[in-house]
């Protein structure tokens, strides 16, 4: 049957009642049909592409009749809980309950642009427009309901979108937020005069309500992007090298055999250049027929591999730009009581999200729908409008969470290669990446050297620190584009994020004489790079944080002792003591109870962050020195991000970084030959365990008076260096590259 | 060559007309519209498609639909009913323990391995119903998670293991909210 009568797509209706996978059906001058969104789409949104102007009420929210509303976010939820602590903030504002207040997915003809979900920001750059908002609406509420009920706005009290006039047992009267306006829109401009709530009013914000999402998420009900299906659509895969080539030098196509997959019925190749794809009816089919084809590639052999990428990146003529420089740091190094060097190296890291990236698109000529889970709705719409030769506005991106990115993962690349099936296709496409495609073809956090040469002052005082980074920057291509349209590869421009962080080198001490030197290596035949959670600043901090415990060790004193000795910042100051605390530290110097036995215990501290916030962490583990085998038993990791809107999500989140970065300083490196990446999957790419999970304490610093700053990386680097610094303690060695594998280890115990 | 194939899922027997060696996963995705299993790997390796076969965690990416003829497929979807079958409990809950006990620790970050956590979590505790934490390590090792929810999903089994010990103490009043917190993993 299959081939000519197609089981798949079902009928919308029969989708719907198998109560299963969503379908959508779009239209561009349509409203979208949506299960879950057209519950909200009381007002016409979704018929006009947005973005929408900031400064009028009705782009961020929506009152409805029955006294509830919507409000409009333009960041992604990512399994962070950011949505719900932004629900929060606008509740607080409105005089709302958590259970009145809802949001929608982003869609670039229903969402604000707020730019990005990155940096950990949604809460610090988000919550300021939402608060405003909220503010706004809150106060054209109360002069309709003054109007309404013949008393002025000085008189009125709202409690749960109920607006009251008179006192408390005495003769009152009040009308709903949905009585007022219900479903109709405000068309104001913001005022500039509405009051925010003084923190003191606060009783949402900085509590705890439940994550909104999560009931759906345990049931099977939540609907990820992989569930969601377009009506008449085919099921496409990509068809590449098992493993990314030179970022630059890209792979041709030498022999392609379409016959080769003529057995399974209804299965397409489907081809621009070098970009290759295949579609089919049936899903299996598809997989099947991405497994058979017979291709094969021109691949030039011009990667360092992974093993000689260090030595290479620290040979390449490098742009160099001096970071931060303060005092006269070779001088201040001559003749210090203790001075402490290395030369450091973090590997290839991967998202690797744990379902791969998919994403579905119907492109026409007059327009193009694509549904996927980019971080920003609007910058990945204009790079699908350049590739499909159509305007911005004529391009509807939506947006469907995956699972977890924690960075730029291949959301855009399958995005493109989305866009371009279906265009070749002339129908709808539901994309998938495989396993491999998504290891294989990722946007790696890239690999780092790092040297740092660092001195004391006889009292145990930091006198002097440099740090001297190599890396390449994130690259500005996708590989869909690359193939298909042979656009050129290119790099980002360098930004705070992707140079030496000063915050992790040495920022956190108070240091006289500094000098930090980003040495920008060309990405050309490297690896795709971009940001991957806490871009870089695990290696700064591996780095950095073991120099920082070496000069306490020639110093004899106490790793937490010293550390406080060098800190005045308060905030650095309170994440350490917190985390201190909380695991029982014992003062004595690093590496000062070195034993014989054959499993060794030992335990570090470290300090970092990304680009706001301050981390701290403590880290316990041994070593097996037979066998080369770390495992981190417990970390402790402190955060203060500022005013914590929702404390127990960040709880969840530092809990998630402590995990993730023992799984990336014990196991993870991408690996690669002269040709490819040999790293696509969980065996050659292996994560952390179950079995080898740490217990974690994660711990929130709560500063309601301050400003909300990032909480879902800055423990991270923390972590990476007091797990370093806990290595030395056991062992009395440095480990110079991480992660920290059996291998890696009995080498570098071997060589001390 | 396609053919019609019968399988029963969560308790029904449905047909579809696929390849014998289709991989369930795809049958359970896109003929039955089913959402608990997911793709992740197409390898076994992960855990995110797992469904219970006879009872038993099973791979569903790696399994061909011809394999499960004639057994009893459940899924994320059906679990609840296959608990309140397998305890005699006279209603089927909303949820099954553990899913209830996710919600309780609010365990979830992205969420999207849950599927897998949830069906080898109540096949260990339709075997070992009050496991050590050792065992609960050890039986739920082959389940990956990227976001490191690890120590919080532990947590919530050990809340579900309880929860499960006084339903059958106490009937069916059995109070998740009661549990007190196993926090030997995340303090």
């Amino acid at each position: 049957m299959k081939g000519t009568t197609p089981l798949s797509p079902l009928p919308r209706r029969e989708f719907l009642k198998r109560g299963g996978a969503l379908v959508i059906g779009w239209s561009l001058r349509g409203t979208v049909v949506d299960t879950h969104a057209a519950q909200d789409a009381a007002t016409p949104r979704g018929a006009v592409a947005g973005p929408f102007d900031p400064k009028q009420i009705d782009t961020w929210l929506a009152i409805h009749s029955d006294n509830t509303a919507t409000v409009y976010i333009g960041y992604v939820e990512l399994g962070q809980g950011s949505t719900t602590s932004l629900l929060q903030i606008a509740a607080e504002e409105l005089d709302l309950d958590m259970s009145q207040v809802r949001t929608v997915r982003l869609d670039t003809n229903v969402t604000p642009n707020q730019g990005g979900t990155y940096s950990s920001s949604s809460i610090a750059r988000g919550s300021p427009a939402i608060r405003t908002a909220a503010a706004e609406a809150r106060q054209a509420l109360l002069q309709m309901a003054s109007k309404k009920l013949g008393a002025p706005v000085e008189r009125l009290t709202v409690s749960k979108g109920v607006v009251t006039v008179g006192a408390m047992g005495g003769e009152s009267e009040s009308v709903t937020y949905g009585e007022l306006i219900g479903d109709q829109l405000f068309h104001l401009a913001f005022t500039g005069t509405a009051p925010v709530k003084p923190v003191s009013d606060y009783k949402l914000v900085g509590t705890s309500p439940v994550r909104n999402d999560i009931p759906e998420k345990v049931s099977g009900k939540y609907v990820y992007l992989q569930h969601v299906r377009l009506p008449g659509m085919v099921h496409g895969r990509i068809v590449r090298p098992r493993g990314q080539t030179a970022y630059g030098s890209g792979a041709k196509v030498a022999s392609l055999e379409e016959q080769s997959i003529a057995h399974i019925p209804g299965a397409r190749v489907l081809r621009r250049a070098d970009f290759v794809g295949v579609v089919a009816e049936r899903e299996w089919d598809a997989v099947r027929a991405a497994r058979d084809l017979k291709i094969t590639w021109e691949i030039p052999a011009v990667l360092p591999g992974s093993d000689a990428v260090y030595d290479q990146m620290h040979a390449e003529k490098t742009s160099d730009r001096v970071v931060l420089e303060r005092g006269d740091v070779d001088r201040a190094i001559q003749g210090a009581a203790h001075v402490a060097s290395g030369h450091y190296r973090g590997p290839y890291q991967a998202h690797a999200p744990f379902g791969p990236n998919g994403a579905l698109a119907d492109v026409t000529r007059d327009g193009a729908l694509v549904i996927c889970s980019t971080q920003d709705v609007y910058a990945t719409r204009n790079t699908l409008a350049a590739i499909l030769s159509l305007p911005p506005q004529k391009v509807r991106v939506q947006y469907y969470e995956g699972s977890g990115t924690y960075g730029h993962s291949c959301y855009d690349d399958v995005a493109q290669a989305a866009a371009i099936l279906s265009q070749l296709a002339g129908r709808p496409v539901r994309l998938q990446f495989m396993r491999w495609d998504e290891h294989g073809w990722d946007l790696y956090g890239p690999a780092h050297v790092g040297e740092v040469r660092a001195a004391a002052d006889a009292d145990g005082k930091i006198v002097a620190y440099q740090y001297d980074g190599w890396h390449h920057n994130w690259s500005a291509v996708e590989t869909s584009a690359q193939l298909a349209l042979g656009t050129p590869a290119s790099e980002w421009r360098d930004g705070a994020a992707q140079m030496v962080n000063p915050s992790d080198c040495g920022g956190m001490y108070d240091i006289p004489n500094v000098r930090l030197v980003n040495h920008h290596v060309p990405g050309m035949n490297y690896l795709r790079g971009a940001w991957l959670r806490s871009p870089l600043d695990l290696s700064f901090s591996f780095a950095s944080e073991q120099t920082i415990d070496e000069l306490a060790h020639q110093a004899g004193v106490d790793a937490y002792e010293f550390r406080r000795r060098n800190i005045t910042n308060e905030h650095w100051m309170g994440v350490l003591d917190q985390v201190a605390k909380a695991s029982g530290w014992e003062p004595r110097p690093p590496a000062s109870k070195l034993s014989n036995a054959k499993v060794v215990t030992g335990r570090g501290v470290g300090l970092g962050t990304h680009l706001t916030s301050y981390g701290g962490a403590v880290a316990v583990l041994e070593v097996n020195k037979e066998t080369g085998k770390v495992l981190v038993r417990r970390l402790y990791g402190a955060i203060d991000a500022g005013l914590a809107v929702n404390p127990s999500f960040i709880e969840n989140q530092i809990s998630g970084q402590l995990v993730q970065t023992a799984s990336r300083m014990l196991l993870e490196e991408v690996t690669f030959n002269k040709t490819n990446v040999t790293s696509l999957d969980w065996n050659s790419y292996p994560i952390l365990r179950f079995e080898e999970c740490p217990e974690v304490f994660p711990m929130v610093v709560q500063r309601l008076d301050q400003k909300s700053t990032g909480a879902g990386e800055e423990v991270m680097a923390a972590a990476a260096g007091a797990i370093a610094c806990a290595f030395f303690d056991a062992t009395g060695v440095h480990m110079p590259e991480f992660p920290l594998t059996p291998n890696r280890v009995l080498a570098a115990l071997r060589r001390a | 060559m396609a053919s019609e194939i019968q399988i029963r899922v969560n308790e029904r027997v449905h047909s579809v007309s696929a390849d014998p060696d289709t991989p369930l996963l795809y049958v359970l995705m896109n003929d039955l519209a089913l959402q608990g299993p997911r793709f992740g790997c197409g390898l076994a390796q992960c855990g995110s498609c797992s469904v219970l076969v006879n009872g038993a965690e099973t791979r569903s990416c790696v399994t061909p639909i011809s394999a499960v003829v004639g057994k009893s497929v459940i899924t994320l979807e059906g679990l609840p009913s296959w608990y309140a079958k397998q305890k005699k409990l006279s209603k089927t809950p909303a949820l099954h323990p553990v899913q209830q006990s996710l919600i309780d620790e609010q365990a979830v970050q992205c969420g999207y391995c849950f599927n897998g956590m949830i069906i080898q979590a109540a096949e260990l505790l339709s075997k070992t119903p009050r496991p050590t934490e050792a065992q609960i390590r050890s039986a739920m090792n082959g389940h990956l998670c990227r976001c490191g929810s690890y120590p919080r999903v532990i947590r919530a089994i050990q809340r579900a293991s309880h929860t499960m010990a006084s339903t059958i103490e106490d009937g069916e009043n059995a109070s998740f909210a009661q549990q007190p917190h196993a926090a030997e993993v995340e303090r």
